[in-house]
């Protein structure tokens, strides 16, 4: 195996990540606790000038590593969102981390180890990579989850994660194998030249198929396989709450995408069935679900089931129009979703977090500010125009229509306005009524920092997309070596 | 020469072992076990469709998948410890103060 410098210069980002995290296991030893804020800065420099340095690769495609490992546009795309969701994470959590009493160094080495794996699952070009970088991301997010440890619910939402994802990972390697028994390759596009030719062992592709979808469906949470995602979601810390509800499951959803699109295409009929009940089912529970909930972070982990249902219905066509969609869907999500667990996490009623829907009863009188951002994310999440939220939903639907799955656009739209309800109640109970509970709003310069960006780009994304859409028009290309 | 279908055979029972041990088992710790039989099956199928299908492929990332199951059998177990000190039990049916 030749050695060849280009590789390790196409990976350059993911290694700069892995050796600033190793940096701050050190660094945490020796400096004295009162200063530990400067890990966090020191976090958002490394993200940002590995940032840079990904910048500086996005331009034609490359397999690196003999077609292990794929730059491309469409994965250098995926990266970018990934650092933006890790730096607004790391605004936010200065603040928390602190009064959570779960300030820790390894916080941060985790966040940038997690989004190494993030990056080498949407590099992936093989199922090898695929598989370590799922495992990579995974194992992070299973420690963080549990690392409030004095509390009961942290650690049990941090088992309940590990048990299943762990059972999610050996459902996935096992669909591998048979993938691999058929075909005699692991590579995703070595298989797609078998999956359009399969002869006598098309049983043995099916089964691969079905399988690998169920593991994909655990990570970004879609009905029926949704099952502990408002138990983590909840459990969690709110900080790690809201990188796991955006960053991985916009990993999971490019390399989704890249699997189905590239390997699986040639069988696209028998997969397009699946997805579509995936999106409907995940639509169903999300939205009827989540008008229940009495716990914020519950209802905005229903919000995310839902949000999986329409984001997966632009998998069903491979095409330009559908890429866009799902890319232009995944940024807007991300702020949205980021910055409404910003505000959670950032509400305190004596001496806890405030995140029952009745401690938002009334913020407008308190918190004018606050509420008013909570509003914009409320919209954007419903899908109400001029917010972000409305145009991914309106790409969505039309590259499901252009796909001739018109009908399944009508579910989509009347599961949106159910949708509607649950997430105007909240602004309803905010805006129409006396407050009740003694909640406080208490953000920081960072944490202010960080709800600007969010709620300034949803507002921005509906106002004013163009710039946005052209750079996602110029990232439309999936590298096939 | 033993067939292929043999090994596709076992594969395929561990597998429903350790699949079904996972849903029916309370103890947490014969949980993990069953997870790690699942693993396991998976193993046994890489190497034999490598074998038969005479390329090296497989063999290498069954030490992958030795070495990322052991690590998730590290995290695991600190986790099952940190929820034993707080709830003295590893009983599955004790852990539900998150619900539906």
């Amino acid at each position: 195996m030749s050695f060849s410098l280009v590789n390790i210069l196409g990976t350059m980002p993911e290694i700069y990540l892995t050796f600033f995290g190793c940096v701050i296991l050190i660094l945490d030893t020796m400096i004295p606790n009162e200063k530990r804020s400067w890990l966090a800065y020191f976090t958002i420099a490394s993200l940002i000038f590995a940032m840079i340095a990904s910048y500086g690769l996005n331009g034609k495609g490359l397999p690196l590593y003999q077609g292990l490992y794929i730059i491309d546009p469409f994965s250098n795309f995926f990266k970018m969102i990934i650092y933006i969701a890790a730096i607004i994470t790391v605004l936010f959590s200065l603040p928390y981390l602190d009064r959570e009493d779960i300030h820790i160094g390894e916080y941060y080495a985790f966040i940038l180890f997690s989004t190494v794996g993030m990056m080498v699952m949407v590099s992936a070009g093989d199922l090898i990579t695929l598989f370590l970088g799922i495992e990579l991301m995974s194992l992070c997010f299973y420690v963080m989850v549990g690392l409030k440890k004095g509390s009961h619910r942290s650690v049990e939402a941090s088992f309940k994660y590990f048990l299943l994802g762990a059972f999610s990972a050996a459902i996935f390697l096992f669909g591998i194998s048979f993938l691999y028994g058929a075909t005699g390759t692991e590579t995703i596009s070595g298989i797609a030249a078998f999956v359009a030719n399969p002869g006598s062992l098309k049983p043995m592709i099916l089964l691969g198929i079905v399988l690998t979808l169920v593991g994909f469906a655990f990570k970004i949470s879609a009905a029926p396989f949704h099952m502990w995602t408002p138990d983590v979601y909840e459990g969690a810390p709110t900080v790690v709450t809201g990188f796991m509800s955006t960053a991985s499951k916009i990993a999971a959803f490019g390399v989704f995408l890249r699997v189905f699109w590239v390997s699986f295409s040639a069988d696209k009929v028998d997969w397009n069935l699946l997805i579509v009940i995936l999106s409907i089912l995940s639509m169903l529970v999300g939205n009827l679900v989540a008008l229940r909930q009495t716990n914020i972070k519950r209802m905005l982990a229903y919000s995310s089931i839902g949000h999986a249902g329409y984001a997966s219905m632009a998998l069903l066509q491979p095409n330009r129009e559908s890429l866009f969609a799902l890319m232009f869907y995944v940024f807007v999500y991300m702020f949205m979703t980021l910055g409404a667990f910003g505000i959670v996490l950032m509400l305190r009623k004596s001496g806890e977090e405030g995140e029952d829907i009745s401690d938002l009863v009334g913020l407008h009188k308190r918190h004018p500010i606050a509420a008013f951002t909570m509003l914009v994310f409320m919209f954007s999440l419903a899908g109400i125009p001029p917010f972000g939220g409305f145009l991914a939903k309106f790409y969505v639907f039309f590259a499901v229509i252009h796909a001739g799955y018109a009908w399944l656009a009508v579910v989509g739209i009347v599961f949106a306005a159910i949708g509607a309800f649950y997430y105007l109640r909240i602004v309803m109970l905010m805006y129409m009524k006396d407050p009740e509970s003694s909640v406080v709003f208490n953000a920081s310069s960072m944490g202010r920092i960080g709800l600007l960006l969010t709620a300034g780009m949803t507002v921005f994304l509906g106002v004013y997309p163009t710039p946005f859409v052209e750079y996602i028009k110029s990232s439309l290309a999936i590298f096939i070596p | 020469m033993v067939p292929l279908s043999w090994y596709v055979g076992l594969s395929s029972a561990l597998f429903l072992i350790g699949l079904i041990g996972v849903l029916v088992r309370r103890n947490t710790l014969v949980v993990l076990l069953c997870i790690e039989i699942m693993l396991n099956a998976v193993n046994v199928n890489f190497v034999a469709f490598s074998k038969y299908q005479h390329v090296i492929d497989a063999q290498i990332l069954v030490f992958f998948v030795i070495t990322v199951a052991a690590a998730e059998v590290a995290i695991g177990l600190g986790i099952i410890i940190s929820l034993f000190r707080l709830k003295g039990s590893v009983n599955i049916d004790d852990f539900n103060i998150l619900k539906l």
